[in-house]
């Protein structure tokens, strides 16, 4: 039972050093999306396709907000006032919905060309 | 109101389905309260932790350091229910008291509790973030009304209450079934975590393979509805699963089942040479 449990713990730690290996410069293009109070802007967020890019989403809104695009599986949560980014690996050309888990009615597109 | 309720409520029923199993499946090791509170003490801590440093932690690793950090946490808590439902195959009928030799059990029965303390801190961890962002928003903004934090604080008590009752339902189980009921409950739940992991390195860009969806069944359980967000906190469904989340959904099943029985094997044959 002991080789079972450790076996699966070294493949982690092995991934995780792998994920440090494949670090990069910081050289990709940043497209910037604003999160207020239930808006997303812009409402159609143009990306590149089949490339690295960073999404910069603000919160400038006065309550917390949650992007989240179940097509691309990504969320991020967002207190009031803050930055953060997803890093996007590479994704296909295409339409996907992207929404605000905190404000229901908060719906957008993201198109990557 | 109602939309703060609801947030609210979703974000706690997502971790207290999986306390309320793993309450269930402790049923009968001495001191396991104890255990689960710590669990979740220190879930609600590093929840609060993860909130706190949010920026910090996603720009780790090259803008990837909240999916890394969700895949460990989720990997740490998926090991040890591996181990959780390896252990009571073999110990599972004498926590249920049908043998009466249950010294041995009761005595790693606490290293088995402490166990499942830390899949519930995880839980809470993974879960619980977005949850203190969210409340901590709504208080500390000053703009939301005080029916708007009524109705988050609503939502939190009836998840609480609504995780204590499916509880109570899995542990009016008699106990001779409890334990079978939890073994599927647990087994299904770690697979589910695992594909989670799995996606969460494929986002971090750890793992680069099987990215393809192998299926899209949004139109008839869509993920973000209620049915599709309790199945997600169940067993890990997805309505778009890539065929690496399947790989690792279906490998995480096998491994288990086939851990199980080779225990339980080697249990049957350990009582019939003595």
């Amino acid at each position: 039972m002991g080789a079972s449990v450790i076996r699966p713990l070294t493949l982690a730690a092995l991934l995780l050093l792998s994920a440090g290996a494949s670090a990069r410069a910081d050289d990709m293009p940043v497209i910037k999306v604003e999160m207020r109070d239930g808006v997303i802007l812009p409402a159609i967020i143009e990306v590149p396709a089949n490339t690295r890019f960073k999404l910069e989403i603000s919160n400038t809104g006065q309550s917390p907000v949650e992007f989240e695009s179940l097509e691309l599986k990504r969320e991020k949560a967002l207190a009031a006032g803050s930055t953060s980014s997803i890093v996007f690996r590479t994704i296909e050309a295409g339409s996907y919905d992207v929404f605000d888990d905190f404000h229901p009615d908060a719906k957008a597109k993201l198109v990557a060309k | 109101m109602i939309g703060a309720f609801v947030i609210a409520f979703r974000e706690v029923i997502e971790a207290g389905l999986i306390i309320s199993i793993v309450l269930a499946a402790t049923r009968g090791i001495p001191g396991r309260m104890r255990w689960v509170l710590l669990g979740v003490a220190g879930g609600l801590g590093g929840a609060a932790l993860v909130a706190l440093f949010a920026e910090r932690i996603s720009d780790a690793f090259e803008g990837s350091g909240q999916d890394i950090l969700n895949a460990a946490v989720l990997i740490v808590a998926v090991l040890l229910l591996i181990w959780h439902n390896t252990w009571m195959s073999k110990h599972g009928r004498e926590m249920a008291g049908e043998l009466r030799a249950a010294g041995e059990a009761v005595r790693s029965g606490q290293r088995e509790a402490a166990a499942l303390a830390i899949v519930v801190g995880a839980a809470i961890l993974r879960e619980g973030a977005e949850l203190v962002l969210f409340l901590y928003g709504l208080v500390a903004s000053g703009t939301s009304g005080a029916d708007i934090q009524f109705g988050a604080l609503a939502g939190v008590g009836t998840g609480v209450l609504l995780s204590a009752v499916s509880y109570l339902g899995l542990a009016s189980i008699p106990a001779r079934y409890v334990f079978s009921v939890t073994s599927v409950l647990i087994t299904f739940l770690a697979a589910g975590l695992a594909s989670q992991a799995a996606q969460f390195l494929a986002n971090a860009g750890v793992i680069d393979i099987l990215g393809h969806t192998v299926w899209n069944s949004s139109a008839i359980i869509a993920e973000n509805s209620w049915t599709g967000r309790v199945l997600h906190a169940l067993v890990g469904y997805t309505d778009r699963p890539t065929a690496l989340q399947l790989a690792v959904y279906i490998a995480t099943i096998v491994v288990m089942v086939v851990l199980m029985q080779w225990v339980a094997i080697d249990k049957r044959r350990a009582v019939r040479t003595a």
